[in-house]
């Protein structure tokens, strides 16, 4: 608990009391929040219940749920969410696969771990753009070198509207499994070997001492990953709108970019926007109540 | 430190970033500076180049800030949303004109047109492309600028090459040449598509996320004799799903299988790479995109290049172009709208228009477009002439952009991804269209 000054103190002859202190970093951050991310919130609120145009001048009206009931009966408001929650299960799904499989790996002595490891994660240095480039070239059906390892001649990733999606998928797998990995290793790392001696002694076999000690004891950080990464999937904007503008790859953040900024419809955008917001929110505590139990275990 | 110093630190810290704060949101505070804003491309600063004769000449600065052209809209939109007087002139694409001028972001011109006699010295079709809304209302929000029309660049060496031409003459009975309709267009791309030469025979557009798709196909519309939609009462059940349109969307994705590999999102910039990297035989672009391709020191096949207008439609069918290019207009919540008139004034005159034109800006004036000295300047001029006459624009109302949206969502898997059907695509269409213009209560 914080005391008030006492009058003779050195703090006292500093002019800065433990209350002043906690108040001069509390609030301008406390003010921060609320002029950059409360504020807009209940105000982008307030016009999801309108038919506001940001391009025009007239003044908005209030339109009740209709907005919200518009984008529900929207068939492809429902496919650009059923194309995102594809695209969050095969990324989510591959960067949790790989990255658990690779801190699996590098979790024992070999040679030059420490350069391995960090040349694994400079995928997840480089910015999402230049990757998104950078992958498109890969992919290119004239010079790609993906076409050319597969022995596919001619074959177009990014505008075939059936693989589209998950090429893209592939690149945020590639791109942020390191980050997975990462977070493995450092729970795999912090497993007492004398667990694994035990199961040693008492002949558990390599699966047994899988799935009773490392699994249980590595998952907290593990779901740590899986929330940010889910998290990440679902507001997916850069990559999808970089590498491909197929229909079965435009995910919910796009849709979101050009209601809002191409087509100025303000109002329904606010309106998708807390339904995506709502959306994370439900994923994220589900998530949230399963690290909880895994941390009570 | 003590409470006084403390509080000394911090009230300097607020003043030092309210200063800063201060100079940076007035990038064009100056009294005697005009800000315009454009799209980042040459023709912006052939603008920039010219309005130094009008800063000798009235003492006012011009400043062209530009934009890339993704963000040009979001850009343009959010000052204007923000009643910004960072710029007092934009320079807007045609189909801006409905969501400028009745957002309340355009100052009228209606009375400068009447003054100035615009509506005579600008070609017909661009004062009603780039300047008046609603259409044949007479009311006025921008002076034409920059003209532009689609138009193709073609591999002059590979039409002209003998070998070529008996090949073709064999296999398809005429002349090789600069294709007089769409059925030739059609046979010659089909001839030069040699995927195992790596040459192809024509580059189109099929970027779906602005209004590149949508130009190729509607000129490819209008040339069949089909419409978009009757554009006075917002019909567009039956028009924009005619016989006559699914015929040439269904045209448009036949010549898409002649194109290069990989070419689904393609804008301007590919289509150019198709003629500089010698990809394609023929390429699809706006005009103001081909000083690059006669340029070379950015084309090592620029001898070799031509360029043609838009062929005819199957039968003989009149010819059409789609429109591009801008009309320059005075933004309302600019403080200098009375010296931004006076640019306006200058700019209409035939010695700026013509100067405009040597410096390489597409002009709209009438007399300067059909002179000899301006058609024979260049070797795409001639072709830029005879689209100007022939050109035809996509919806320019305010809620263009979602009937942008919903063409590209439509069209687009249709000719890039082989799904549904021409017919699917466009009754889908129209549905769409007509929901959009309920919607706005348009009927």
């Amino acid at each position: 608990m914080l005391k008030r000054l006492d009058p003779g103190s050195p703090a006292a002859r500093r002019g800065l009391s433990d209350i002043r202190i906690r108040n001069l970093f509390i609030i301008p951050t406390i003010a921060f929040l609320i002029v950059f991310n409360i504020f807009p919130l209940v105000y982008s609120l307030g016009y999801s219940f309108t038919d506001f145009r940001a391009s025009s001048s007239a003044p908005p009206s209030f339109v009740g749920l209709q907005n919200y009931r518009d984008l529900l009966a929207d068939e492809h408001i429902w496919n650009n969410f059923t194309v995102t929650a594809k695209y969050v299960l095969v990324s989510v799904g591959g960067q949790v696969l790989i990255g658990f499989g690779v801190a699996m790996l590098l979790n024992r002595e070999i040679p030059f771990k420490g350069v391995i490891t960090t040349l694994l994660l400079l995928p997840m240095m480089m910015s999402m753009v230049v990757v998104g480039l950078f992958w498109e070239l890969l992919y290119s059906p004239s010079w790609g070198i993906i076409d050319y390892l597969l022995g596919l001649e001619g074959f177009d990733w990014l505008s075939n509207p059936d693989v589209a999606l998950y090429a893209i998928a592939f690149t945020d797998i590639w791109m942020w499994s390191p980050f997975v990995m990462l977070l493995c290793l450092a729970g795999l790392s912090a497993i007492p070997r004398r667990l694994y001696e035990a199961a040693a002694i008492d002949r558990a076999s390599h699966w047994y001492t899988f799935t009773r000690i490392t699994l249980p004891l590595v998952t907290p950080l593990l779901l740590i990953a899986v929330i940010f990464r889910t998290m990440e999937a679902i507001k997916m904007f850069d990559l999808a709108f970089i590498m491909s503008t197929q229909e079965t790859a435009e995910l919910i953040a796009i849709k979101l970019y050009r209601l809002a900024f191409q087509e100025w419809q303000t109002g329904p955008s606010c309106a998708l926007a807390y339904m995506v917001l709502i959306m994370v929110l439900a994923v994220t505590n589900i998530y949230v109540k399963y690290l909880n139990r895994a941390k009570a275990r | 430190m003590n409470r006084t110093t403390w509080s000394g630190v911090l009230a300097a810290l607020i003043l030092a970033a309210a200063a800063i704060c201060a100079s940076a949101s007035k990038p064009a505070a100056a009294a005697d500076t005009l800000t315009i804003l454009w799209a980042e491309w040459d023709p912006a600063n052939y603008l920039q180049e010219l309005v130094k004769d009008y800063e000798k000449q009235a003492g006012v600065k011009i400043k062209v800030e530009t934009v890339p052209w993704p963000d040009f809209q979001t850009k343009a939109f959010t000052e204007f949303n923000a009643r910004g007087d960072a710029y007092d002139m934009v320079v807007g694409d045609s189909q801006w004109l409905g969501a400028g001028s009745t957002g309340g972001h355009y100052v009228e011109l209606t009375d400068f047109f009447k003054q100035h006699n615009v509506a005579k010295s600008m070609a017909a079709a661009t004062v009603v492309g780039y300047a008046e809304y609603p259409p044949k209302s007479r009311k006025y929000w921008a002076v034409p600028l920059e003209g532009d029309a689609n138009g193709w660049a073609y591999r002059k060496d590979w039409f002209e090459d003998p070998v070529e031409k008996a090949a073709f003459k064999k296999k398809y009975g005429y002349e090789l040449g600069i294709p007089k309709d769409y059925t030739q267009l059609r046979d010659i791309a089909e001839f030069f598509h040699r995927p195992s030469e790596k040459r192809y025979g024509v580059a189109l557009y099929t970027d779906n996320t602005y209004d590149a798709l949508a130009m190729g196909v509607e000129q490819t519309i209008f040339s069949f004799g089909g419409e978009l939609g009757d554009y006075s009462t917002y019909k567009v059940r039956g028009v924009i799903n005619s016989k006559q349109n699914v015929e040439a969307l269904k045209f448009y994705k036949e010549l898409y299988k002649f194109t290069p590999p990989g070419w689904g999102k393609v804008f301007f910039l590919e289509d150019n790479q198709a003629i500089t990297e010698g990809l394609a035989a023929m390429s699809m672009n706006f005009f103001a995109f081909f000083p690059a391709l006669a340029n070379p020191a950015t084309n090592k096949n620029a001898k070799g290049t031509g360029f043609f207008a838009n062929p005819a439609g199957p039968g003989g069918k009149p010819r059409f172009a789609a429109l591009g290019g801008q009309g320059i207009s005075i933004v309302t919540y600019s403080k200098k709208r009375a010296q931004s008139m006076k640019f306006l004034e200058w700019f209409i005159r035939d010695d700026v228009q013509q100067r405009w034109a040597d410096l390489g800006g597409y002009t709209c004036n009438e007399k300067v477009l059909s002179s000899e000295k301006f058609r024979k300047a260049t070797p795409y001029n001639e072709a830029f002439y005879q689209s100007m006459l022939m050109v035809k624009d996509f919806w320019a109302t305010p809620e263009y952009a979602e009937l942008l949206e919903q063409m590209n969502r439509r069209i687009h898997p249709f000719i890039t991804g082989n799904k549904g059907t021409a017919e699917e695509a466009l009754n889908g269409l129209a549905d769409d269209w007509e929901g959009t213009f309920k919607k706005y209560k348009r009927y």
